[in-house]
C-alpha cells in the first residue's frame, strides 16, 4: 500500500485552479463553428447543403449557426474560411434557451434567455454550495460519459467545488443527461426525473443530447432530450469538453455567471 | 412456417466448414434494398489475410429460414437482430427474444428456493452507459445473467442510408464514440476498396498514430474502473491522469480529444499540429510513467487477488466464438487485424505478436492490455520517426469517389476488430452495417460467472471494456 501513498505524491497538485484562475487549455478549446461578423460575400452560395445537420440557416442576408445542432465536423470552417470560424473557448456553448445557442442571436432571444435565467435562479437559490448530480445516458455514442468520468478524476476534481456524483435521483438535484434521446430511454429516463425532489435542473449534455446531432433523423430516437425532460441548461459539444461539462453545472446551480463571474 | 430452403442450408454447411477450417465467423446480417423484395443474408467470414462475404438471397415472401446459430453459436445475437428488423424466423433458434427492439417480459432461467432476480440498469449507479443486467441469484453466486441492451438503439444502421460518403464518416465516428476513429478506418477502408484508391505513406502514418493513441486511451480507462472498483484510490487517481494526458495530446494533434475529423476516405484531413520531434517528446513523457504505475498496479495483491480467476473465458469458448480483441487474446485466441490483415502504415511498422496467454480470466485481459499499450508506445514511436522522414514528401488525401459498389473494410479498434459492410450507388451509401467487437464480445459475459459472485460483476464488466453504443447499434 505505502508505494501508492508516494506514487500518489509524485506529479504535486495537477488540480485546475479554474474556474478562480484562468486554464489556458479551457481557453484554447476549439468550440463549435460560428459565423464572422463580417462574413465574405463570395462565400455564401449554397450555404445550407454544406452542413451535414443542418445547423446553417441564411434569412434576409444573416448567416446562422444553430451550434445545437453543430457536430464540430469543421467543414464549414474548411471549405468557406471567410465565413465561418471555431469558436474559442471550452466554456462557449451553454444557454438557457434553446434558442440561445443560435449564433448570432435571434432578435426575440434576449428577454427569453433572461427570464429563463431569473427562473431559474430562484429555483436553485436554496442548493447553496453542496449539490449532488445524477447522470442518464439516453442513448449517447458513450464519448460524454467519458469527458463526465474525467470530472471525477484529479485534473477536473468536482469534489472540489461541492458537487458530488449521486447514485440515487432521490438525492439529485441536478439531472445530467447524454445522449439523442433513444426512445428505449424515454421510460427510463422520464422515471429516474420524476424522482427527484424539487427544486431539480436539468441538462442536456451534448450536441446529441440538444438536437440529436447526426441522429435526429432516425425514427429511433427522440431528436435530443427536451422531448422527454424539460431542460433547464443547453450544452452543445461533440461530446463537450469536461471545462464545458463543469461551466454548465456551475452555471445550472448559479455559482458562475455565463460571462464567467463568480456569483455567489 | 418451415421451408426447405437448400441454398441457405448449403451456405451454412460451408460456413460451418470453413469455421471447422480454421476461418473465423465474423458477422451475419440481413438487407432488403427495396420495401417488399426478396431479403439477403450475408455472412462475414475472416480468414487469413481477408474477410470473405457469402450471401444468399431467400426466396421472395419468406417468413424464415432455417437458423445459423445451431451450427456456429455466435449466430445467436446475429439472428436475433434480423428477427428485429426483417421479422423473418431463423427456425430452430434457441431463444428469440427482440434484442435490439424494446418489449418482451424478464426472462427467468433458474428456479430454486431463494433465487431472485437483481434487475440492474438501465440507470445504472456512477457515469454509465444505459443497459440492463438482469442478474439471477440465491444471494451471492450468479448462476444466470441476462442482458437486455435495447435501450440504447438509435437506428445508426438505416441512418447512413442515403448519406454521402463525407457525412458517412461522421456517423461511423459517432457509432461507438470511444473508438471513433477505429470506426472511421474500418468504414473508410471500405470506401477505398469500393474506389480501389491507397492512402499515401504519410495518410498511413497519421492514421496509426491516432489509432494507437486511442487504444492507450480506451486501455488506461479499464484500468481506471478496475483500480475504482478495487477502491484504490491513487491508482483510480493516477490512471485517470494518465488517461488525461493521453486525451490532451489527441485534442493538441487535431483538436479534437477523440480523434475526430482526422480520418476520412482517401487519407487523412491533415497532419498532427504537433511536430513529430514534440511528439516523440511528448510520449516519453506519457510512456514511462504509465509503464511505472502500470508495474506498481501489477504487484498490488489486494487488487490482483480481486482479478485472478474472475471472469474466466476457456480457450476452446474463445477459439469457438470467435472472440475478439483483448478478450480473445487473453484466452488464447488472437486474430488481430493488424497483423492478420494489416492495413494502412502497419505492414511498414511492423507489429510483432504479444505473448501467448490461455488463463482468459480478468487478470488476463488486463495483462493482455498492458502489454498492448507497450506495443502501442513502440508503433508511436516509430510512426512518428517515419513521418519525420516523410513530412511534407506526400500528398495526404488522395481522391476517393467510387460511385458504386460494395466492400468490407476492417480496422482493430481497442475492443477488438470493427467490420464495415458498406455498399454505394451512385456516389451515395445504399447500405452500411457496421459490427463492432463490442456487439461480438458482449454475449460471452453470458458464460463467464462460473464461481463468480456480485462483488466480482464490476470486475468482469469493466474487464471486457466494452461500449453499450456499439452494441444496440
Amino acid at each position: 500500500m505505502s508505494i501508492w501513498v508516494l506514487r500518489g505524491l509524485r506529479d504535486g497538485v495537477v488540480t485546475t485552479r479554474w474556474p478562480a484562475k484562468p486554464d489556458s487549455y479551457a481557453d484554447d478549446w476549439r468550440g463549435p463553428a460560428r459565423p464572422l461578423d463580417a462574413p465574405d460575400p463570395g462565400g455564401l452560395a449554397d450555404l445550407t447543403d454544406l452542413c451535414p445537420t443542418d445547423a446553417i440557416t441564411v434569412t434576409d442576408g444573416t448567416v446562422r449557426v444553430d451550434q445545437g445542432r453543430c457536430i464540430l465536423c469543421g467543414r464549414c470552417v474548411t471549405e468557406r474560411p471567410g465565413v465561418f470560424a471555431w469558436s474559442q473557448g471550452a466554456t462557449g456553448p451553454a444557454a438557457f434557451t434553446r434558442e440561445q445557442l443560435i449564433i448570432p442571436e435571434l432578435p426575440e432571444t434576449d428577454a427569453a434567455v433572461q427570464a429563463a435565467r431569473a427562473r431559474l435562479a430562484m429555483r436553485t437559490r436554496a442548493l447553496h454550495r453542496s449539490v449532488h448530480v445524477r447522470h442518464v445516458d439516453a442513448g449517447s455514442d458513450g464519448s460524454e460519459e467519458w469527458e463526465i468520468q474525467a470530472l471525477l478524476g484529479p485534473v477536473y476534481d468536482l469534489h472540489r467545488l461541492g458537487v458530488f456524483i449521486t447514485a440515487s435521483p432521490r438525492h439529485a438535484d441536478v439531472l445530467l443527461v447524454t445522449g439523442a434521446g433513444a426512445r428505449g430511454m424515454s421510460g427510463p429516463l422520464r422515471t429516474t426525473y420524476d424522482a427527484m425532489p424539487d427544486p431539480k435542473v436539468v441538462i442536456a449534455t451534448g450536441t446529441d443530447a440538444v438536437s440529436g446531432g447526426l441522429l435526429a433523423g432516425s425514427e429511433a430516437t427522440t431528436g435530443g432530450v427536451g422531448a422527454t425532460v424539460p431542460v433547464d441548461i443547453w450544452l452543445a459539444g461533440s461530446p463537450p469538453s469536461p471545462f464545458g461539462i463543469l461551466n454548465a453545472l456551475l452555471i445550472a446551480v448559479g455559482y458562475l455567471t455565463p460571462a464567467g463571474r463568480r456569483s455567489r | 412456417m418451415t421451408m426447405t430452403q437448400p441454398d441457405v442450408l448449403a451456405l451454412w454447411k460451408e460456413l460451418e466448414a470453413r469455421v471447422a477450417a480454421g476461418d473465423r465467423f465474423a458477422g451475419l446480417f440481413a438487407t432488403r434494398t427495396v420495401e417488399g423484395q426478396a431479403v439477403t443474408l450475408s455472412a462475414h467470414v475472416a480468414t487469413a489475410g481477408d474477410v470473405d462475404t457469402l450471401g444468399v438471397t431467400l426466396p421472395p415472401g419468406a417468413a424464415g429460414y432455417p437458423a445459423l446459430t445451431p451450427r456456429i453459436g455466435a449466430a445467436f445475437w446475429y439472428e436475433r437482430v434480423i428477427h428485429d428488423q426483417f421479422g423473418l424466423v431463423p427456425e430452430g433458434h434457441p431463444r428469440l427474444a427482440p434484442l435490439i427492439r424494446p418489449g418482451y417480459p424478464l426472462p427467468r432461467h433458474v428456479e430454486g428456493y431463494g433465487v431472485f432476480t437483481i434487475p440492474h440498469g438501465p440507470v445504472r449507479s456512477g457515469i454509465m452507459e444505459s443497459i440492463e443486467y438482469l442478474v439471477e441469484t440465491p444471494g451471492e453466486a450468479i448462476p444466470h445473467l441476462n442482458m437486455r441492451v435495447f435501450y440504447k438503439h438509435r437506428g445508426v444502421e438505416s441512418r447512413f442510408t442515403g448519406l454521402t460518403l463525407s457525412d458517412g464518416v461522421l456517423l461511423a465516428e459517432r457509432t461507438e464514440g470511444i473508438a471513433s476513429v477505429a470506426h472511421a478506418l474500418a468504414f473508410c477502408h471500405a470506401a477505398e476498396r469500393v474506389a480501389g484508391c491507397e492512402v499515401s505513406p504519410a495518410a498511413g502514418l497519421v492514421r496509426v498514430l491516432h489509432a494507437e493513441l486511442e487504444r492507450i486511451a480506451n486501455h488506461l480507462d479499464v484500468a481506471v474502473r478496475l483500480a475504482d472498483a478495487a477502491g484504490l484510490a491513487v491508482a483510480t487517481a493516477r490512471m485517470a491522469l494518465h488517461k488525461e494526458r493521453v486525451m490532451r495530446l489527441v485534442s493538441r494533434m487535431c483538436g479534437s480529444r477523440f480523434g475526430r475529423g482526422v480520418v476520412v476516405p482517401g487519407g487523412v484531413t491533415a497532419l498532427p499540429r504537433l511536430s513529430p520531434a514534440d511528439l516523440r517528446a511528448e510520449l516519453d513523457k506519457l510512456s514511462r510513467p504509465i509503464a511505472a504505475d502500470a508495474a506498481a498496479l501489477m504487484a498490488t495483491s489486494s487488487f490482483l487477488d480481486r482479478l485472478r480467476g474472475t471472469g474466466p473465458l476457456t480457450p476452446a469458448r474463445a477459439r469457438q466464438h470467435g472472440a475478439l480483441g483483448p478478450i480473445g487474446k487473453a484466452a488464447g485466441f488472437a486474430d488481430d487485424d493488424r497483423m492478420a490483415r494489416p492495413y494502412d502504415a502497419y505492414p511498414a511498422l511492423g507489429l510483432e505478436p504479444g505473448r501467448a496467454h490461455s488463463a482468459g480470466d480478468a487478470m488476463a485481459r488486463l495483462r493482455v492490455r498492458w502489454e498492448e499499450v507497450d506495443s502501442s508506445f513502440g508503433l508511436l514511436r516509430r510512426a512518428a520517426d517515419d513521418l519525420l522522414a516523410e513530412r511534407a514528401a506526400d500528398q495526404l488525401r488522395v481522391p476517393c469517389e467510387p460511385p458504386s459498389g460494395r466492400a468490407v473494410g476492417w480496422a482493430e479498434a481497442p475492443q477488438g476488430e470493427v467490420l464495415y459492410d458498406v455498399s454505394l450507388q451512385e456516389g451515395r451509401i445504399a447500405g452500411c452495417h457496421p459490427r463492432s467487437a463490442s456487439f461480438h464480445n458482449l454475449v460471452l459475459m453470458h458464460e463467464v460467472f462460473a464461481g463468480d459472485i456480485l462483488t466480482d460483476f464490476p470486475f468482469i464488466e469493466a474487464s471486457f471494456g466494452l461500449s453499450v453504443a456499439g452494441v444496440a447499434l
